[in-house]
Protein backbone atom coordinates (compact mmCIF):
# COMPACT_ATOMS: atom_id res chain seq x y z
CA UNK A 1 0.00 0.00 0.00
CA UNK A 2 2.86 2.00 1.17
CA UNK A 3 5.05 1.28 -1.75
CA UNK A 4 2.06 1.71 -4.23
CA UNK A 5 1.58 5.15 -3.10
CA UNK A 6 5.07 6.25 -3.74
CA UNK A 7 4.77 4.82 -7.50
CA UNK A 8 1.84 7.13 -7.59
CA UNK A 9 2.91 9.91 -6.06
CA UNK A 10 6.02 9.60 -8.15
CA UNK A 11 4.43 9.01 -11.08
CA UNK A 12 2.95 12.98 -10.35
CA UNK A 13 5.75 14.31 -9.78
CA UNK A 14 7.38 12.88 -13.38
CA UNK A 15 4.10 14.29 -14.59
CA UNK A 16 4.31 17.38 -13.07
CA UNK A 17 7.84 17.92 -14.60
CA UNK A 18 6.82 16.65 -17.87
CA UNK A 19 3.74 19.71 -18.29
CA UNK A 20 4.33 23.19 -18.47
CA UNK A 21 3.21 24.46 -15.48
CA UNK A 22 6.68 22.41 -13.83
CA UNK A 23 8.64 25.44 -15.10
CA UNK A 24 6.46 28.13 -13.34
CA UNK A 25 7.81 29.35 -10.41
CA UNK A 26 7.04 27.80 -6.48
CA UNK A 27 3.90 29.54 -4.56
CA UNK A 28 3.92 31.46 -1.94
CA UNK A 29 3.51 28.44 0.45
CA UNK A 30 6.05 26.64 -1.40
CA UNK A 31 8.58 29.22 -0.92
CA UNK A 32 7.77 29.80 2.63
CA UNK A 33 8.03 25.72 3.41
CA UNK A 34 11.49 25.71 1.29
CA UNK A 35 12.70 28.51 3.53
CA UNK A 36 11.72 27.43 6.71
CA UNK A 37 13.18 24.15 5.78
CA UNK A 38 16.51 25.48 4.77
CA UNK A 39 16.59 26.62 8.30
CA UNK A 40 15.95 23.64 9.81
CA UNK A 41 18.65 21.50 7.56
CA UNK A 42 21.56 24.08 8.30
CA UNK A 43 20.52 24.74 11.88
CA UNK A 44 20.61 21.33 12.81
CA UNK A 45 24.31 21.02 10.68
CA UNK A 46 25.05 24.04 12.70
CA UNK A 47 24.19 22.53 15.65
CA UNK A 48 26.37 19.84 15.22
CA UNK A 49 29.50 22.34 15.37
CA UNK A 50 29.23 22.24 18.88
CA UNK A 51 30.26 18.15 18.68
CA UNK A 52 33.40 19.79 16.37
CA UNK A 53 33.84 22.24 18.58
CA UNK A 54 33.87 20.31 21.25
CA UNK A 55 35.81 17.42 19.94
CA UNK A 56 38.57 19.79 18.65
CA UNK A 57 39.10 20.95 22.00
CA UNK A 58 39.01 17.57 23.95
CA UNK A 59 41.82 16.54 21.65
CA UNK A 60 43.75 19.51 21.99
CA UNK A 61 43.91 19.94 25.28
CA UNK A 62 46.16 17.58 27.96
CA UNK A 63 44.35 14.77 29.17
CA UNK A 64 43.97 15.89 32.73
CA UNK A 65 41.63 18.71 31.58
CA UNK A 66 39.67 16.68 28.67
CA UNK A 67 36.51 16.51 31.16
CA UNK A 68 36.74 19.90 31.96
CA UNK A 69 36.92 20.65 28.72
CA UNK A 70 33.84 18.36 27.65
CA UNK A 71 31.35 20.00 30.59
CA UNK A 72 32.42 23.27 29.59
CA UNK A 73 31.18 22.68 26.05
CA UNK A 74 28.23 20.75 26.58
CA UNK A 75 27.43 23.59 29.05
CA UNK A 76 28.05 26.76 26.98
CA UNK A 77 26.22 25.06 23.96
CA UNK A 78 22.86 24.75 26.56
CA UNK A 79 23.16 28.34 28.43
CA UNK A 80 23.20 29.96 24.82
CA UNK A 81 20.06 28.37 24.69
CA UNK A 82 18.50 30.21 27.27
CA UNK A 83 20.55 33.31 26.92
CA UNK A 84 19.03 33.53 23.14
CA UNK A 85 15.55 32.73 24.08
CA UNK A 86 15.58 35.39 26.97
CA UNK A 87 17.43 38.23 25.43
CA UNK A 88 19.40 37.61 22.48
CA UNK A 89 16.81 36.65 19.61
CA UNK A 90 15.03 39.94 20.24
CA UNK A 91 17.84 41.80 21.06
CA UNK A 92 19.37 40.48 17.92
CA UNK A 93 16.17 41.21 15.62
CA UNK A 94 14.15 44.74 16.10
CA UNK A 95 12.38 43.87 13.04
CA UNK A 96 12.58 47.57 12.54
CA UNK A 97 11.40 48.74 16.07
CA UNK A 98 14.70 50.31 17.57
CA UNK A 99 15.14 51.98 20.99
CA UNK A 100 17.88 54.18 19.81
CA UNK A 101 18.02 54.06 15.52
CA UNK A 102 20.46 51.07 14.22
CA UNK A 103 21.98 50.59 17.53
CA UNK A 104 19.29 48.93 20.44
CA UNK A 105 16.69 47.04 19.33
CA UNK A 106 12.84 48.24 20.99
CA UNK A 107 11.81 44.67 20.86
CA UNK A 108 14.30 44.15 24.47
CA UNK A 109 14.10 42.81 26.63
CA UNK A 110 11.43 40.63 25.66
CA UNK A 111 11.50 36.53 25.62
CA UNK A 112 11.54 34.54 22.14
CA UNK A 113 8.30 33.93 21.09
CA UNK A 114 7.14 31.31 18.09
CA UNK A 115 3.75 31.15 15.69
CA UNK A 116 1.01 29.32 17.54
CA UNK A 117 0.61 25.47 17.31
CA UNK A 118 -0.46 24.66 13.78
CA UNK A 119 -0.43 27.90 12.57
CA UNK A 120 -1.91 28.62 8.92
CA UNK A 121 -0.80 30.64 6.40
CA UNK A 122 -2.85 33.78 8.11
CA UNK A 123 -1.23 32.96 11.63
CA UNK A 124 2.31 33.00 10.47
CA UNK A 125 4.89 35.72 11.48
CA UNK A 126 6.13 36.36 8.11
CA UNK A 127 4.81 34.48 4.94
CA UNK A 128 6.82 35.84 3.00
CA UNK A 129 10.02 34.53 4.67
CA UNK A 130 10.35 31.50 7.06
CA UNK A 131 8.51 30.37 10.04
CA UNK A 132 9.70 32.42 13.24
CA UNK A 133 10.55 28.98 14.93
CA UNK A 134 12.89 27.49 11.55
CA UNK A 135 14.80 31.42 12.04
CA UNK A 136 15.22 31.28 15.73
CA UNK A 137 16.66 27.98 15.46
CA UNK A 138 18.82 28.87 12.92
CA UNK A 139 19.95 32.28 14.78
CA UNK A 140 20.53 30.08 18.18
CA UNK A 141 22.86 27.59 16.67
CA UNK A 142 24.77 30.76 15.49
CA UNK A 143 24.68 32.58 18.96
CA UNK A 144 25.89 28.71 20.31
CA UNK A 145 28.89 28.80 17.62
CA UNK A 146 29.92 32.27 18.62
CA UNK A 147 30.38 31.08 22.43
CA UNK A 148 32.03 27.93 21.41
CA UNK A 149 35.13 29.94 19.93
CA UNK A 150 36.25 31.48 23.56
CA UNK A 151 36.10 27.86 25.23
CA UNK A 152 39.47 26.34 23.13
CA UNK A 153 41.47 29.77 23.86
CA UNK A 154 40.91 29.99 28.15
CA UNK A 155 41.28 26.07 28.26
CA UNK A 156 43.52 24.25 30.69
CA UNK A 157 43.40 27.47 33.38
CA UNK A 158 39.82 29.10 33.49
CA UNK A 159 37.07 28.12 36.56
CA UNK A 160 34.84 26.56 35.05
CA UNK A 161 31.80 28.74 36.58
CA UNK A 162 33.17 32.05 35.79
CA UNK A 163 33.55 30.89 32.55
CA UNK A 164 30.00 30.29 31.97
CA UNK A 165 28.98 33.08 33.51
CA UNK A 166 30.94 35.05 30.62
CA UNK A 167 28.61 32.65 28.01
CA UNK A 168 25.47 33.84 28.97
CA UNK A 169 26.42 37.16 29.15
CA UNK A 170 28.09 36.72 25.22
CA UNK A 171 25.19 35.54 23.83
CA UNK A 172 22.47 36.98 25.55
CA UNK A 173 24.00 40.19 25.18
CA UNK A 174 27.55 41.33 22.97
CA UNK A 175 26.96 38.79 20.60
CA UNK A 176 23.00 39.51 19.60
CA UNK A 177 23.80 43.24 19.97
CA UNK A 178 26.71 43.70 17.68
CA UNK A 179 24.51 41.06 15.64
CA UNK A 180 21.93 43.93 14.95
CA UNK A 181 23.96 46.59 13.94
CA UNK A 182 24.51 44.08 11.14
CA UNK A 183 21.78 41.08 10.53
CA UNK A 184 19.30 43.14 12.29
CA UNK A 185 19.26 46.07 10.06
CA UNK A 186 21.42 48.31 12.16
CA UNK A 187 23.70 51.21 11.16
CA UNK A 188 26.31 48.66 10.05
CA UNK A 189 23.81 47.49 7.60
CA UNK A 190 22.92 51.20 6.65
CA UNK A 191 26.84 52.01 6.17
CA UNK A 192 27.16 49.13 3.39
CA UNK A 193 28.88 46.58 5.35
CA UNK A 194 28.83 43.46 4.22
CA UNK A 195 28.97 40.09 6.05
CA UNK A 196 27.02 36.76 4.36
CA UNK A 197 27.80 34.15 7.28
CA UNK A 198 29.68 35.72 9.73
CA UNK A 199 33.58 36.05 9.62
CA UNK A 200 33.24 39.37 11.77
CA UNK A 201 29.49 38.89 12.95
CA UNK A 202 30.50 35.43 14.49
CA UNK A 203 33.77 34.24 14.14
CA UNK A 204 35.46 37.46 14.39
CA UNK A 205 33.03 37.91 17.90
CA UNK A 206 33.98 34.68 19.21
CA UNK A 207 37.89 35.56 18.31
CA UNK A 208 38.01 39.13 20.28
CA UNK A 209 35.99 38.10 23.01
CA UNK A 210 38.80 34.52 23.44
CA UNK A 211 41.73 37.62 22.89
CA UNK A 212 40.73 39.53 25.88
CA UNK A 213 39.98 36.74 28.00
CA UNK A 214 43.64 35.16 27.43
CA UNK A 215 45.13 38.47 27.80
CA UNK A 216 43.41 38.70 31.47
CA UNK A 217 43.79 35.13 31.98
CA UNK A 218 47.21 35.14 30.91
CA UNK A 219 49.14 31.61 29.74
CA UNK A 220 49.16 28.40 31.05
CA UNK A 221 51.99 27.79 34.10
CA UNK A 222 55.14 27.00 32.37
CA UNK A 223 54.02 27.81 28.64
CA UNK A 224 56.78 30.41 28.93
CA UNK A 225 59.73 29.91 30.67
CA UNK A 226 63.19 31.67 29.91
CA UNK A 227 62.41 33.58 26.61
CA UNK A 228 61.25 29.32 25.53
CA UNK A 229 57.70 28.42 24.32
CA UNK A 230 57.37 25.13 26.55
CA UNK A 231 54.51 23.34 23.25
CA UNK A 232 51.97 21.50 25.36
CA UNK A 233 50.64 18.61 23.27
CA UNK A 234 47.19 17.47 22.68
CA UNK A 235 46.25 14.38 24.25
CA UNK A 236 44.21 13.09 21.22
CA UNK A 237 45.12 13.74 17.30
CA UNK A 238 42.09 11.36 16.41
CA UNK A 239 39.55 13.46 18.22
CA UNK A 240 40.91 16.85 17.12
CA UNK A 241 40.69 15.14 13.37
CA UNK A 242 37.14 14.33 13.70
CA UNK A 243 36.26 17.43 15.36
CA UNK A 244 37.59 19.41 12.03
CA UNK A 245 35.70 16.91 9.67
CA UNK A 246 32.56 18.06 11.41
CA UNK A 247 33.03 21.70 11.69
CA UNK A 248 33.82 21.24 8.06
CA UNK A 249 30.29 19.33 7.46
CA UNK A 250 28.28 21.85 10.13
CA UNK A 251 30.31 24.80 7.81
CA UNK A 252 27.44 23.49 4.99
CA UNK A 253 24.72 24.80 7.33
CA UNK A 254 26.31 27.55 8.15
CA UNK A 255 27.08 29.42 5.05
CA UNK A 256 25.00 27.66 3.27
CA UNK A 257 21.41 28.46 5.34
CA UNK A 258 23.09 32.12 5.23
CA UNK A 259 21.57 32.25 1.71
CA UNK A 260 18.10 33.00 3.69
CA UNK A 261 16.01 31.21 0.98
CA UNK A 262 15.58 28.05 -0.96
CA UNK A 263 11.98 29.41 -2.64
CA UNK A 264 13.15 30.01 -6.11
CA UNK A 265 15.73 28.44 -9.01
CA UNK A 266 18.27 31.42 -8.77
CA UNK A 267 18.35 30.55 -4.62
CA UNK A 268 19.09 26.85 -5.11
CA UNK A 269 21.98 27.58 -7.86
CA UNK A 270 23.16 30.53 -5.28
CA UNK A 271 23.09 27.77 -2.03
CA UNK A 272 25.12 25.49 -4.36
CA UNK A 273 27.58 27.82 -5.04
CA UNK A 274 28.19 28.32 -1.53
CA UNK A 275 28.80 24.63 -0.27
CA UNK A 276 31.05 24.18 -3.31
CA UNK A 277 33.29 27.28 -2.66
CA UNK A 278 33.12 26.76 1.23
CA UNK A 279 34.81 23.46 0.25
CA UNK A 280 37.39 24.81 -1.56
CA UNK A 281 38.41 27.54 0.65
CA UNK A 282 38.74 24.90 3.58
CA UNK A 283 40.44 22.37 1.57
CA UNK A 284 42.83 25.23 0.36
CA UNK A 285 43.26 26.20 3.99
CA UNK A 286 44.20 22.57 4.71
CA UNK A 287 47.15 21.87 2.17
CA UNK A 288 48.52 25.85 2.63
CA UNK A 289 49.42 24.61 6.26
CA UNK A 290 50.12 21.28 4.71
CA UNK A 291 53.00 22.67 2.38
CA UNK A 292 54.08 25.32 4.71
CA UNK A 293 54.62 23.69 7.86
CA UNK A 294 56.53 21.18 5.61
CA UNK A 295 58.37 23.53 4.28
CA UNK A 296 59.19 25.78 7.41
CA UNK A 297 59.57 22.90 10.13
CA UNK A 298 60.38 19.57 7.72
CA UNK A 299 57.89 17.92 9.15
CA UNK A 300 54.17 18.04 8.77
CA UNK A 301 52.06 20.02 11.77
CA UNK A 302 48.75 17.96 11.86
CA UNK A 303 47.30 20.57 14.42
CA UNK A 304 48.06 23.15 12.28
CA UNK A 305 46.62 21.41 8.95
CA UNK A 306 43.28 21.15 10.85
CA UNK A 307 43.48 24.74 11.82
CA UNK A 308 44.22 25.77 8.61
CA UNK A 309 41.18 23.87 7.09
CA UNK A 310 39.25 25.99 9.57
CA UNK A 311 40.50 29.29 9.09
CA UNK A 312 39.91 28.72 5.20
CA UNK A 313 36.57 28.03 6.45
CA UNK A 314 36.31 31.34 8.40
CA UNK A 315 37.71 33.11 5.39
CA UNK A 316 35.21 32.67 2.86
CA UNK A 317 32.55 33.10 5.75
CA UNK A 318 32.11 36.61 4.77
CA UNK A 319 31.23 36.24 1.09
CA UNK A 320 31.04 32.60 0.16
CA UNK A 321 29.13 33.23 -2.90
CA UNK A 322 30.21 35.76 -5.38
CA UNK A 323 33.67 34.01 -5.75
CA UNK A 324 34.92 31.55 -8.47
CA UNK A 325 36.29 28.31 -6.97
CA UNK A 326 39.41 29.26 -7.89
CA UNK A 327 39.40 33.02 -5.78
CA UNK A 328 37.55 30.41 -3.22
CA UNK A 329 40.71 28.71 -2.89
CA UNK A 330 42.98 31.82 -2.97
CA UNK A 331 40.87 33.39 -0.18
CA UNK A 332 41.12 30.05 2.10
CA UNK A 333 44.92 29.70 1.42
CA UNK A 334 45.56 32.95 2.80
CA UNK A 335 43.48 31.56 5.84
CA UNK A 336 45.93 28.55 6.11
CA UNK A 337 48.83 31.00 5.76
CA UNK A 338 47.34 33.46 9.01
CA UNK A 339 47.45 30.02 10.81
CA UNK A 340 51.20 29.06 10.12
CA UNK A 341 52.41 32.75 10.64
CA UNK A 342 50.08 34.06 13.83
CA UNK A 343 50.17 31.01 15.94
CA UNK A 344 54.06 31.36 16.93
CA UNK A 345 53.32 34.97 16.49
CA UNK A 346 50.60 34.65 19.69
CA UNK A 347 53.11 33.06 21.30
CA UNK A 348 55.83 35.40 20.93
CA UNK A 349 53.32 38.03 22.49
CA UNK A 350 53.23 35.59 25.32
CA UNK A 351 49.06 35.01 24.67
CA UNK A 352 48.40 31.51 25.50
CA UNK A 353 45.50 30.09 22.97
CA UNK A 354 45.68 26.63 23.66
CA UNK A 355 43.64 25.38 20.36
CA UNK A 356 44.18 28.25 18.37
CA UNK A 357 40.79 29.59 18.03
CA UNK A 358 42.51 33.52 17.57
CA UNK A 359 44.30 32.61 14.42
CA UNK A 360 41.20 30.64 13.19
CA UNK A 361 38.58 32.83 14.20
CA UNK A 362 39.46 36.31 14.65
CA UNK A 363 42.79 37.10 12.41
CA UNK A 364 40.94 34.69 9.27
CA UNK A 365 38.23 36.23 10.18
CA UNK A 366 39.03 40.03 9.26
CA UNK A 367 40.72 38.32 6.41
CA UNK A 368 37.74 36.74 5.13
CA UNK A 369 35.73 40.59 5.95
CA UNK A 370 38.61 42.22 3.94
CA UNK A 371 38.64 39.73 0.68
CA UNK A 372 34.56 40.48 0.47
CA UNK A 373 35.82 43.51 -1.60
CA UNK A 374 37.98 40.94 -4.09
CA UNK A 375 34.72 39.49 -5.36
CA UNK A 376 31.50 41.45 -4.44
CA UNK A 377 31.23 44.91 -6.31
CA UNK A 378 28.73 45.94 -3.99
CA UNK A 379 31.43 45.98 -0.76
CA UNK A 380 33.95 48.51 -0.14
CA UNK A 381 37.38 48.43 1.78
CA UNK A 382 35.97 50.85 4.15
CA UNK A 383 32.97 49.93 5.28
CA UNK A 384 34.43 47.08 5.63
CA UNK A 385 37.16 48.08 7.50
CA UNK A 386 34.67 50.35 9.54
CA UNK A 387 32.48 46.81 10.57
CA UNK A 388 35.48 45.51 11.38
CA UNK A 389 36.76 48.12 13.76
CA UNK A 390 33.32 48.90 15.29
CA UNK A 391 32.52 45.28 16.00
CA UNK A 392 36.04 44.51 17.16
CA UNK A 393 36.23 47.22 19.91
CA UNK A 394 33.15 46.80 20.80
CA UNK A 395 33.55 43.50 21.74
CA UNK A 396 37.03 43.29 23.13
CA UNK A 397 36.09 46.58 25.20
CA UNK A 398 32.65 44.07 26.47
CA UNK A 399 34.27 41.63 27.11
CA UNK A 400 37.26 42.60 28.66
CA UNK A 401 35.56 44.58 30.90
CA UNK A 402 33.59 41.72 31.68
CA UNK A 403 36.83 39.40 31.76
CA UNK A 404 38.42 41.89 34.49
CA UNK A 405 35.23 42.43 36.23
CA UNK A 406 35.17 38.70 37.30
CA UNK A 407 38.88 38.38 37.19
CA UNK A 408 38.82 41.34 40.53
CA UNK A 409 35.56 39.52 42.00
CA UNK A 410 34.95 36.18 41.96
CA UNK A 411 38.48 34.88 40.05
CA UNK A 412 38.24 33.55 36.84
CA UNK A 413 41.74 31.35 37.33
CA UNK A 414 42.27 28.03 39.08
CA UNK A 415 44.68 28.19 41.87
CA UNK A 416 48.38 27.14 40.54
CA UNK A 417 48.12 24.00 42.73
CA UNK A 418 44.79 22.63 40.57
CA UNK A 419 46.07 23.80 37.03
CA UNK A 420 48.72 21.29 38.14
CA UNK A 421 46.56 18.62 38.96
CA UNK A 422 44.43 19.35 36.05
CA UNK A 423 41.11 20.88 35.94
CA UNK A 424 39.59 17.35 35.88
CA UNK A 425 40.49 16.53 39.13
CA UNK A 426 39.94 20.15 40.59
CA UNK A 427 36.67 21.42 38.99
CA UNK A 428 34.84 18.18 38.77
CA UNK A 429 36.49 15.43 40.20
CA UNK A 430 35.88 13.13 37.51
CA UNK A 431 38.90 11.99 34.88
CA UNK A 432 38.02 11.29 30.79
CA UNK A 433 40.56 8.26 31.06
CA UNK A 434 40.56 7.33 34.99
CA UNK A 435 42.42 3.88 34.01
CA UNK A 436 45.46 5.62 33.22
CA UNK A 437 47.79 7.85 34.56
CA UNK A 438 47.64 11.77 33.67
CA UNK A 439 50.62 14.18 33.52
CA UNK B 1 71.81 -18.34 37.45
CA UNK B 2 71.73 -14.78 35.56
CA UNK B 3 69.08 -12.27 35.34
CA UNK B 4 69.26 -10.11 32.15
CA UNK B 5 67.11 -6.81 31.68
CA UNK B 6 67.57 -5.50 28.68
CA UNK B 7 66.59 -1.88 27.28
CA UNK B 8 64.93 -2.21 23.57
CA UNK B 9 63.19 -0.42 20.91
CA UNK B 10 59.23 -1.06 21.33
CA UNK B 11 59.18 -2.39 17.85
CA UNK B 12 61.92 -5.18 18.10
CA UNK B 13 59.86 -6.90 20.70
CA UNK B 14 57.89 -9.33 18.48
CA UNK B 15 61.25 -10.20 16.50
CA UNK B 16 63.24 -10.56 20.11
CA UNK B 17 60.25 -12.51 21.35
CA UNK B 18 60.26 -15.02 18.76
CA UNK B 19 64.28 -15.43 18.51
CA UNK B 20 64.14 -16.25 22.48
CA UNK B 21 61.62 -18.75 21.31
CA UNK B 22 63.91 -20.88 19.76
CA UNK B 23 65.98 -21.60 23.41
CA UNK B 24 64.37 -23.50 26.22
CA UNK B 25 63.35 -19.85 28.36
CA UNK B 26 60.51 -21.23 30.20
CA UNK B 27 58.97 -17.16 30.43
CA UNK B 28 59.71 -13.58 30.81
CA UNK B 29 58.53 -10.11 32.00
CA UNK B 30 58.03 -6.79 29.96
CA UNK B 31 57.55 -3.76 31.07
CA UNK B 32 56.72 -0.66 29.03
CA UNK B 33 59.91 1.85 29.96
CA UNK B 34 60.84 5.49 29.38
CA UNK B 35 64.59 7.19 29.36
CA UNK B 36 67.05 7.99 27.54
CA UNK B 37 70.77 7.60 26.41
CA UNK B 38 73.74 8.85 25.24
CA UNK B 39 71.46 10.48 22.14
CA UNK B 40 69.76 12.35 25.26
CA UNK B 41 66.73 12.56 24.00
CA UNK B 42 65.21 14.14 20.10
CA UNK B 43 63.80 17.40 19.30
CA UNK B 44 60.83 18.17 17.67
CA UNK B 45 58.29 21.01 16.83
CA UNK B 46 54.51 21.61 17.89
CA UNK B 47 52.86 24.33 16.72
CA UNK B 48 55.90 26.05 15.29
CA UNK B 49 57.67 25.67 19.10
CA UNK B 50 60.60 23.54 19.41
CA UNK B 51 60.85 21.24 21.79
CA UNK B 52 62.91 18.37 23.59
CA UNK B 53 61.69 14.78 24.15
CA UNK B 54 63.67 13.70 26.67
CA UNK B 55 62.69 10.49 27.76
CA UNK B 56 61.80 8.20 24.61
CA UNK B 57 59.46 5.55 25.19
CA UNK B 58 61.58 1.98 25.70
CA UNK B 59 60.29 -1.52 26.54
CA UNK B 60 62.31 -3.66 29.33
CA UNK B 61 62.67 -7.03 28.87
CA UNK B 62 62.98 -9.37 32.01
CA UNK B 63 64.60 -13.10 31.70
CA UNK B 64 65.78 -15.52 34.24
CA UNK B 65 68.60 -18.24 32.15
CA UNK B 66 70.22 -20.92 33.63
CA UNK B 67 74.22 -19.80 33.40
CA UNK B 68 74.68 -22.12 29.70
CA UNK B 69 72.12 -20.55 28.42
CA UNK B 70 73.37 -16.82 29.46
CA UNK B 71 75.84 -15.87 26.30
CA UNK B 72 73.14 -17.11 23.88
CA UNK B 73 70.82 -15.09 25.25
CA UNK B 74 72.87 -12.16 25.51
CA UNK B 75 73.49 -13.03 21.75
CA UNK B 76 69.98 -13.39 20.61
CA UNK B 77 68.77 -9.98 22.23
CA UNK B 78 71.75 -8.17 20.73
CA UNK B 79 71.34 -9.21 17.36
CA UNK B 80 67.34 -9.16 16.98
CA UNK B 81 66.98 -5.79 19.31
CA UNK B 82 69.54 -4.19 16.83
CA UNK B 83 68.91 -1.74 13.80
CA UNK B 84 72.41 0.06 13.75
CA UNK B 85 70.52 3.01 14.97
CA UNK B 86 71.28 5.37 17.82
CA UNK B 87 68.64 4.07 20.90
CA UNK B 88 68.66 0.35 20.13
CA UNK B 89 69.21 -0.33 23.69
CA UNK B 90 71.26 -2.07 26.68
CA UNK B 91 71.64 -4.93 27.82
CA UNK B 92 72.28 -5.65 31.84
CA UNK B 93 73.32 -9.05 33.38
CA UNK B 94 73.48 -9.55 36.68
CA UNK B 95 74.03 -12.94 38.82
CA UNK B 96 70.84 -13.95 40.28
CA UNK B 97 70.74 -15.50 43.62
CA UNK B 98 67.97 -17.48 44.01
CA UNK B 99 64.70 -17.80 42.25
CA UNK B 100 61.32 -19.37 43.86
CA UNK B 101 58.29 -21.26 41.54
CA UNK B 102 55.18 -19.41 43.41
CA UNK B 103 52.85 -22.04 43.35
CA UNK B 104 55.13 -25.05 44.02
CA UNK B 105 57.62 -23.64 46.19
CA UNK B 106 60.48 -25.27 43.76
CA UNK B 107 63.76 -22.93 43.94
CA UNK B 108 66.82 -22.68 42.29
CA UNK B 109 67.37 -23.59 38.06
CA UNK B 110 64.22 -25.51 38.69
CA UNK B 111 61.79 -22.46 39.11
CA UNK B 112 63.03 -20.88 35.76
Amino acid sequence: MIRLRSITLLAAIFAALATPAAAAEVGTHGVFILNSLLFLVSGFLVMFMAAGFCMLEAGLVRAKNTTTQLTKNIALFSLAAVGYYMVGYNLMYPLGSWAVDGVLSDLFPAIAVMEPVGAGADAVDDLSYAATGSDYFFQLMFCAATASIVSGTVAERIKLWPFLLFTLVLTAFIYPLQASWKWGGGFLDAAGFLDFAGSTVVHSVGGWAALAGAIILGPRLGKYKDGRVIPMMGANLPLATLGTFILWLGWFGFNGGSQLAMGTIGDVADISRIFANTNAAAAAGALVALVLTQLLYKKIDLTMVLNGALAGLVSITAEPLTPSLAMASLIGGIGGVIVVVSVPLLDRLKIDDVIGAIPVHLIAGIWGTLAVVLTNSDASLGSQLYGIIVVGAFTFIASGALWFAMAKTIGIRVSAEDEMVGLDNSELGMEAYPEFTTR
Amino acid sequence: MKYIVSIIQPNRLEAVREALSTLDLSGMTVTEAQGYGRQKGKSEIYRGAEYEVHFLPKLKLEVAVADDLTAQVIEIISTTAQTGKIGDGKIFVFDLLEAVRVRTGEKGADAL
